[in-house]
């Protein structure tokens, strides 16, 4: 075994040696590379938790100007809705009062022709009347040979006629 | 391995040379030859910081190597958050080196660089190596311990809660298991790592000899050696990363009782 065997000639070599590259090792590696190694990954994970805080924020910002365009759109739904109902309130309205205005028309109309036709209806009956009594004078005249005054007459159809 | 005639050494491989005669090199009168063992710690060295350096583009979106590199230092974060809390994170430096300097060595130590003549050579392999990083571990865990609790720091070795009368027999058990951390950790990546490369070496034994002796014994040895062999090398990869990350884990572990007791 000439770890064992080689012991005695070779430890202060090993050691020297040893001692000198685990060294230089140390001091330009381990304290002069490391550290700046290290730096750099340090950076990058600043660089991003950075950067993803500002995407963060940012994704914030863009919620809020969506949440106030949302409010802005509903305000301006709303106002157009009101405008709308206000529209549709308006025209039923002129509507209504067209047709009142018609219906009134109508109305006058029909009354007036009503009354037409009730003086007409009237006229003709006072005509029927008047077409009675003569003839009812002329009949009594002719089977009787009893004149009958036209007023009595006129009572006596007036009396009939009230029957029927 | 050379001229002894199909005689497979399953320990030549642990063997340290002096290369680029370098032999008789001293410092203060300890010998410090430049050996295959050091020329792999420069080689993991080198191959360490290309691949972080690959990962120093700093780019926002990063490409595939920064991502790996990334990935390995956000590990070792995770590692350290996880189980030391926010103070962890300045071990970082160090758990990184050592979590990835031994992954680093296990992995280029299990490189099939024999077939273009090189010799791997895994130093996490040797237990001088792996002591010292144990050590090393251990040392901070002290360092820290005794510097941010002074000797308040002992009262580790009592949990919380323990009856008084047990006291006197809690804290000499407490302290022992404390005391051999550093050769368990130190221990237990040499012997995975050389238990490892042993039986390799000893599969790749039977497939010569066994190739060698005729073709009844290829069909016989060989080939069943082989079919393992390529499976135990998976399961090596992923010993040499388990046992880099369990030396890490372990590391920050300590590190954790040290920076909050308990």
């Amino acid at each position: 075994m000439p770890q064992i065997a080689q012991l005695a000639e070779t430890y202060s070599s090993q050691i020297f040696w040893l001692l000198v590259f685990f060294g230089i090792v140390f001091v330009f590696v381990g304290r002069g590379m490391v550290p700046k190694v290290m730096d750099t990954v340090a950076q990058r994970d600043q660089q991003i938790s950075a950067d993803l805080a500002a995407a963060t924020a940012a994704r914030a910002k863009a919620d809020e100007e969506e949440e106030a365009w949302r409010v802005r759109e509903n305000d301006n739904r709303a106002a157009a809705q009101a405008i709308v109902a206000q529209a549709k309130a308006e025209a039923a309205d002129r509507n209504e009062k067209k047709l009142a205005a018609a219906q009134k028309r109508l109305d006058t109309k029909l009354a007036k022709a009503e009354q037409e036709i009730s003086e007409a209806r009237d006229a003709a009956l006072a005509e029927v009347e008047g077409v009675a009594a003569e003839a009812a004078q002329d009949i009594v005249q002719r089977l009787a040979g009893v004149t009958v005054t036209a007023a009595a007459a006129k009572t006596a159809v007036k009396k009939a006629l009230s029957h029927v | 391995m050379t001229a002894e005639v199909a005689k497979v050494d399953p320990m030549h491989q642990f063997t340290i040379e002096p290369i680029f005669g370098s032999a008789n090199w001293e410092l203060a009168g300890y010998n410090i030859a430049f050996t295959n063992s050091a020329m792999w710690m420069l080689i993991a060295t080198v191959v360490l910081w290309i691949f972080v350096a690959g990962g120093m583009r700093r780019e926002l979106v990063p490409g595939r190597w920064q991502m790996s590199v990334e990935f390995f230092t956000g590990f070792i974060d995770d590692m350290l958050e996880a189980n030391v809390g926010k103070n962890g994170r300045k071990y970082v430096p160090y758990i990184f080196s050592l979590f990835m300097f031994i992954l680093f060595a296990n992995i280029l130590g299990l490189m099939p660089l024999g077939v273009i003549g090189l010799h791997p050579f895994t130093f996490t392999s040797h237990f001088t190596v792996t002591g010292m990083l144990a050590i090393l571990s251990f040392a901070i865990v002290l360092v820290v311990g005794f510097w941010k609790h002074g000797f308040h720091f002992f009262s580790l070795f009592v949990p919380s809660g323990t009856p008084w009368p047990m006291i006197p027999i809690i804290f000499p058990i407490e302290l022992i298991s404390f005391l051999v951390r550093p050769f368990s950790l130190g221990l237990r990546l040499f012997v995975a790592m050389m238990a490892g490369h042993v039986l390799l070496e000893v599969l790749s034994s039977f497939v010569i000899d066994g190739t060698n002796a005729g073709i009844g014994f290829a069909a016989l040895v060989g080939l069943p050696s082989f079919i393992l062999m390529v499976g135990i090398c998976a399961l090596e990869i992923l010993v040499a990363g388990i046992q880099a990350y369990v030396f890490a884990l372990l590391t920050s572990l300590y590190i954790n009782d040290a920076e909050n007791l308990h």
